[in-house]
């Protein structure tokens, strides 16, 4: 990392902001953290008398847990405001909802929100430091440095590496930030599954489109599997499940084609038999429970850079 | 700048000018004379008594026609009415706009039309309202052309939406030929087009879902077969895609009457400018890419295209502050269309005959309404424009009653300076 490096961002919108030098800053504090979650007592005074706002406008188990977690670990006040998404075009905006917590002078709020570019409006009418949750079809920036940490601790690295990425790219946040992220880092990231779910300009984003389970799958250092939904809003995107698994559920034969250390992962919560076969879910290879702990630590990470620590 | 109210003189000298008006191949410097609101040869009146317009550095052309604006009147006089519109038309070098049917109630009766036209009466620019194309917009069945015509529409639409049942859209070509109306098509396939902005890489990057440019191409052909089968006329409105050009090319090659016409922000920006999630580059159909922009910028060249309308949509920050997918669609495009246009022209790309016939000699046509030409006899309908004119398009000078145009804080370069209908100083920046 260069001298005088130091993290410049006010907000965490997307990983498509962040420099190599930001990802390496971030998944090094964040590796300095991990221990505290493996403390007897899990908690350090670090954002003591910090107010965190966790604004979330969509359902979510896992990743509002995690930011909770992370942030009650640092010994932050956290809140939790779940509007429903319906509820709130009826009645007030977003810019208002903003607005009128802002006048609370929160320090943190964490948003996830249907609308791609939520976060972004919401980041320009509140004083306070704004973290993305997942927004639409966009970005889930925590989860892309996660899933980065992860590789890192088992690879030792994040440049060239082979990345595969299966299912459904077109609705997939979790995809974006991960293209963004490993190829930032000097990965390359080939992507595959149907053409209904494969969106046009994948290439500029930085990522290679296969045409088949094997080319996708063959010689992978890791290889992430996405949560697959038949229909989503009348659009005919799959005829059957059955079908999905049988033509892009990954198995243990098409892990053969992989790397012997290839790496399984999965942003969760997984489908099984579906997009993953249960032995690979289950396997050695499989880090996916090791994604959930480095979760923690990475929004941790998060929440103290955000607040100007370094 | 100033908006000219009480008894109006209605004749003039305009001096000095660079006089285009390729309806009677004319482009060269000299004076035009109106004598009582129209355009005469003043062999029969001392030219000397009349007050002089010094037109200096700027052309002289026929009253520009937008033939594509959402005035809102009635139903949403929050966001425009047709006072407010055609003032921003007149500030914007119009003399005369049609007005889509898309109000509320809509526009499909001479109730309407006639109200409509009442208000315009005291308007800053002459309106000529389009009438919708099926009974409220619905799709169903058709509205009653004789009777819009009867009350002063002079084309007929759905704008806005698309006519999905295409035995309808046959019979409204159809039907409207009986009574003389143009029929101006929205085109959009509704089950494509689900998206907020153009699908591409831009919305694959921003996350947002996308229309494809295919959503417009499947009706431009659609339309063009219409047209064809039938042997009547078709207008295409705000034409956004390299592929419905090529489309309307072919069809005119084959002698299908088909007309079209664009809009100033497809040939001015790409779906770059959503990226931000910038509401006001929302709009339907979508800021595309690179390679449709230079398309459109070619059908405006070669003739393929054949008028440059607005498709002036106001909507208040109520609709455009927002989530960039709740968001309206649609932007104000009147007062911006005259420098956007003269940029082309200041590039090469066309020259100021070209000009004049895409703002104003083809509208005409296309909508078989006066105006587009400054021979002796017409109504003096006259726009003056400094085409090196720079300013700054500021909030605080938009004319409109709603603010969401893309091109805010844009320095622009030419502008509409006087505004004439019927030899009545509608707008001056002169004075």
């Amino acid at each position: 990392m260069a001298t005088g490096y130091f993290f410049s961002h006010r907000h965490i919108l997307g990983i498509d902001e962040l420099s190599k030098d930001d990802i390496l800053h971030i998944l090094d504090t964040a590796d300095s953290f991990k221990e505290i979650s493996a403390r007897p007592i899990k908690k350090v005074p670090t954002l003591r008398g910090h107010t965190v706002i966790n604004l979330f406008y969509e359902p979510s188990t896992r990743t509002r847990l995690s930011f909770e977690i992370a942030a009650k670990r640092m010994s932050a006040d956290t809140f939790n405001i779940s509007p429903s998404t319906s509820s709130a075009t009826k009645g007030e905006t977003l810019i208002d909802t903003a607005r009128n917590i802002s006048a609370m002078h929160p320090d943190i709020i964490i948003v996830r929100h249907s609308f791609s570019g939520a976060p972004h409006m919401l980041s320009r009418y509140v004083n306070a430091a704004v973290i993305n949750a997942g927004d639409g079809a966009h970005e889930h920036p925590s989860q892309g440095l996660l899933d980065m940490m992860t590789v890192k601790e088992h690879k030792g690295r994040l440049n060239d590496l082979k990345i595969a990425i299966i299912g459904d790219i077109s609705h997939s946040r979790v995809a974006h930030s991960a293209i963004e992220g490993f190829t930032t880092m000097g990965s390359e990231v080939h992507v595959f599954g149907p053409a209904t779910l494969l969106p046009k300009g994948l290439e500029q984003l930085g990522a290679k489109v296969c045409t088949s389970m094997e080319e996708v799958v063959r010689d992978a250092d890791v290889v992430m599997t996405l949560r697959i939904q038949l229909e989503r809003q009348n659009d005919p995107l799959l005829p059957s499940l059955r079908e999905y698994s049988r033509r892009f559920g990954v198995s243990q034969k098409m892990m053969s084609l992989a790397k012997p250390d290839a790496l399984v992962m999965h942003p969760g919560p997984v489908n099984r038999g579906v997009e993953l076969m249960p032995e690979v879910a289950d396997s050695t290879q499989s880090v996916i429970l090791n994604q959930v702990t480095n979760g923690v630590a990475v929004r941790m990470a998060l929440l103290y850079l955000v607040m100007g620590n370094s | 700048m100033r908006q000219c109210e009480g008894v109006m003189e209605r004749s003039w000298v305009i001096k000095n000018g660079r006089v285009v008006d390729p309806a009677n191949k004319v482009d060269q410097q000299c004076d035009i004379i109106v004598q009582d609101g129209v355009i005469s040869t003043g062999d029969e009146i001392g030219v000397d008594d009349l007050p002089v317009i010094d037109a200096a550095g700027c052309l002289v052309v026929p009253g520009l026609i937008d033939m594509h604006t959402h005035l809102r009147e009635p139903g949403q006089e929050y966001k425009e009415d047709i006072t407010s519109g055609t003032l921003a038309a007149a500030s914007g070098g119009f003399t005369a706009v049609a007005c889509m049917p898309n109000t509320c109630p809509v526009n499909d009766n001479s109730a309407v039309c006639a109200m409509i036209l009442e208000k315009a009466r005291s308007a800053a620019a002459r309106v000529y309202p389009v009438g919708a194309i099926s009974k409220g917009s619905e799709g169903k069945q058709l509205a009653e052309y004789g009777e819009l015509r009867a009350a002063g529409a002079v084309a007929v639409s759905d704008d806005g939406l698309p006519v999905t049942d295409s035995q309808l859209m046959r019979r409204a070509l159809e039907y409207a030929s009986d009574f003389d109306l143009a029929v101006i098509a929205h085109c959009e396939d509704p089950a494509l087009s689900t998206g907020v902005m153009n699908e591409g890489e831009m919305s694959t990057q921003l996350g947002l879902k996308g229309i494809p440019n295919a959503a417009e191409s499947v009706m431009v052909y659609r339309e063009i077969a219409l047209a064809e089968f039938t042997g009547k006329k078709v207008h295409i409105a705000h034409v956004s895609t390299a592929m419905s050009v090529d489309l309307i090319r072919q069809a005119k090659a084959r002698g299908v009457r088909v007309t079209a016409e664009t809009a100033p922000h497809y040939f001015t920006l790409t779906d770059e400018a959503v990226s931000g999630y910038i509401t006001n580059a929302k709009m339907n159909p979508p800021l595309r890419t690179g390679e449709d922009r230079a398309a459109v910028i070619h059908g405006l060249q070669d003739g393929t295209l054949d008028a440059i309308a607005t498709d002036h949509a106001p909507h208040s920050i109520l609709e455009k502050e927002m989530e960039f997918d709740v968001a309206a669609f649609g932007i104000i495009g009147l007062e911006t269309a005259v420098p956007l246009t003269l940029t082309l022209l200041h590039q090469g790309v066309i020259d100021a005959s070209r000009m004049v016939e895409l703002l104003a000699v083809n509208p005409a046509r296309i909508l078989g309404v006066e105006g587009g030409s400054l021979a002796p006899g017409a109504a003096a309908d006259i726009t003056i424009i400094d085409p090196k004119l720079e300013f700054s398009y500021s909030v605080d000078q938009v004319v409109s009653k709603s603010r969401n145009s893309p091109f805010l804080d844009w320095t622009l370069t030419g502008r509409s300076m006087l505004t004439m209908v019927d030899g009545a100083v509608q707008f001056s920046r002169f004075i």
